[in-house]
């Protein structure tokens, strides 16, 4: 059974958005960190860059596949988890957590009607 | 097959380097020509013996494993046995000639050139080739340069390359790189060409289609007469990735089954070496209406005898002189002892061979009927981990997780070189990695002499070069 916390929204593609605030911050799923193995490397956009929601913004590698990230949202990057570049095993031993990937800037506020439920997004990976 | 690899270890680690078995400092004479800045006056240098070299070298080739040890199934790699006369023909000190001499003292080395030059286009069913690029991509990135060129000179600006998904990774490099957008195709439900699928993609933006016949998972493409009028009637090229040729050698031809382009892959379909970084060699056979635009210098044959020449609309150079003299030599020499009957019996004991292999293993094989290579998967056992068995039964392993189109797909090409007994070795590896338990298949390979690799912590911190050796974790 797959952690998937109610505090946030879901991509088809196993991407996790935060929803509150005036910013929300974007990372991979406990499903997706498991499927992938042990990740290896991550490479993300720069503080600053505009990334569109289904979109392409980065890439996950790990040992078994490479993986493109794909944007939840719209938004403006805010801040980048620089952790992730020397300790890229943050994305599997806390994927909600320490593994976050982007703080970003949401353009909008209608892109998050769009997106998977925890219900949904559990029914999925189920 | 009983297997113990040798291993040569001390403190746990493997045979040390010619640094670590002795580093002495000696001065050397810096006086000379050369500015200060670019001289030193001390040197640093493993201080051994003869003996000591000879024991350190031999040591690692019996921690190696090669060819000339046994089977190398790994599929579309085509890893046979390159046979070692082709090595006495290019040592032979007639080969060493420089290239930069004027044509009528070449004459020689010009008539080696042009005599392969029709050996391959006779071959593959072609009507011009180039022996210019130094290796199988970079003969497939020469190739859709060349598409690229025919559709600018006729003033038909296209944009995108079709791909099947299961194609080569290096058909969608080198399309991306001649700045092509690439339009993948899936499969059809038999491992195919999706014929309806290639329908919707074809458009007037098409500048070609790059196949591989037979594909990856070693099928034949039944539809490829009707593939070819559909994207010659849309203006397009149709390109041949020549990585499976084997299979057709001396029976089929890519120039008769409407390819316009092909590249050849003569480290696996005339065993010259596999590169390890090369050099090599990817010859690219062209149709008539495209030789104007091949790259520079081709050689052909006038009254006077063989001379240089540059194609008319030439897409330039893409290697220095004729391309690597020595491979194409060593490809020459190859096709020359085999002959026609020869070639022929290659590909007809090269899909001989992948049958009966797949006939003796206990694990399914998806897609049929296959010719010099097919997928088998190792259904809910981890293919990798199944591949690291095999390894303690004395065999290389095939290429594991690929295609895609097949999960925990392990993908075999036996080659032509292999005996009836030599597969019946392989058949057992399979079978008996496949029925092992999950303790042996996890901690596998233990009779090899680097046992199971850390391959996450390789990955997390690559050291990428000897000076790294001493950095800490």
């Amino acid at each position: 059974m797959f952690e998937i916390p109610d505090d946030r929204k879901y991509l088809e593609s196993h991407e996790w958005t935060t929803t509150d605030g005036d910013t929300v911050k974007i990372g991979i799923s406990d499903f997706a960190q498991d499927e992938l193995g042990d990740v290896v490397f991550v490479e993300l956009p720069d503080e600053g860059d505009e990334i569109t929601a289904g979109d392409e913004f980065g890439v996950v590698e790990s040992i078994k596949a490479v993986s493109d990230l794909y944007a939840p949202v719209s938004g403006t990057v805010v801040a980048v988890n620089e952790d992730l570049f020397d300790a890229p095993e943050l994305v599997n031993e806390d994927p909600y957590g320490d593994g976050w990937m982007l703080e970003l800037e949401p353009s909008s506020s209608d892109e998050f009607d769009d997106l998977l439920s925890p219900e949904e997004y559990r029914e999925q990976t189920e | 097959m009983n297997f113990d690899q040798a291993r040569f270890s001390r403190d746990d680690h493997y045979e040390p380097l010619l640094s670590e078995k002795d580093s002495t400092t000696v001065e050397v004479d810096a006086d000379g020509v050369l500015p200060d800045d670019l001289t030193r006056d001390e040197l640093t240098l493993p201080g051994l013996s003869e003996p000591q070299l000879a024991r350190h070298y031999t040591r690692l080739s019996q921690m190696n494993y090669s060819v000339e040890l046994g089977p190398y199934p790994l599929g579309s790699c085509t890893m046979k046995y390159n046979p070692s006369f082709t090595e006495d023909v290019a040592a032979d000190p007639n080969a060493a000639v420089h290239p930069d001499r004027s044509d009528r003292t070449i004459q020689g080395t010009l008539g080696l050139l042009h005599g392969l030059q029709e050996q391959l286009a006779e071959i593959g069913g072609m009507d011009a080739v180039t022996l210019q690029p130094p290796a199988g991509a970079a003969g497939e990135f020469t190739g859709i340069l060349i598409a690229k060129a025919y559709h600018e000179a006729r003033g038909d600006d296209r944009s995108e390359i079709i791909i099947p998904a299961s194609a080569h990774g290096t058909n969608f490099a080198s399309a991306a790189l001649a700045g092509y957008d690439v339009v993948e195709l899936p499969s059809d439900e038999d491992g195919r060409v999706d014929i309806e699928a290639l329908d919707a993609a074809i458009s007037e933006e098409t500048a070609a289609l790059m196949l591989t016949n037979p594909n990856t998972l070693g099928l034949f493409e039944r539809d490829i007469l009707e593939i070819s009028e559909m994207v010659h009637d849309a203006g397009g090229l149709l390109y041949y990735d020549g990585a499976n040729f084997n299979a057709l050698l001396g029976r089929a031809r890519p120039g008769d089954m409407g390819f316009d382009i092909m590249h050849y892959n003569v480290h696996k379909t005339f065993a010259t070496p596999h590169g390890g970084g090369g050099p090599g060699a990817g010859p690219v056979g062209v149709v008539d209406e495209l030789a104007d635009y091949l790259p520079s210098p081709m050689v052909r044959e006038t009254a006077a005898g063989y001379e240089l020449f540059e194609p008319e609309s030439s897409i330039g150079k893409v290697h220095g002189f004729g391309g690597n003299w020595l491979v194409l030599v060593k490809a020459y020499a190859y096709i020359a002892r085999l002959g026609d009957s020869g070639l022929s019996d290659a590909s007809a004991k090269a899909v001989l061979n992948a049958n009966y292999l797949a006939s003796q293993l206990d694990l399914e094989v998806p897609y049929g009927p296959f010719h010099h290579e097919f997928a088998a998967t190792s259904g809910d056992r981890d293919a990798a981990d199944v591949a690291k068995r095999m390894l303690d039964y004395g065999v290389h392993p095939p290429t594991t997780k690929w295609p895609e189109l097949v999960s925990q797909a392990m993908l075999t090409e036996p080659t032509e070189v292999e005996d009836k007994a030599s597969l019946d070795d392989l058949a057992h590896a399979f079978n008996a990695a496949y029925a092992d338990s999950d303790e042996a298949l996890e901690t596998a390979p233990t009779k090899t002499s680097a046992r199971r690799i850390d391959q996450v912590s390789a990955a997390r911190n690559p050291r990428l070069s000897w000076q790294a050796l001493g950095d800490d974790e």
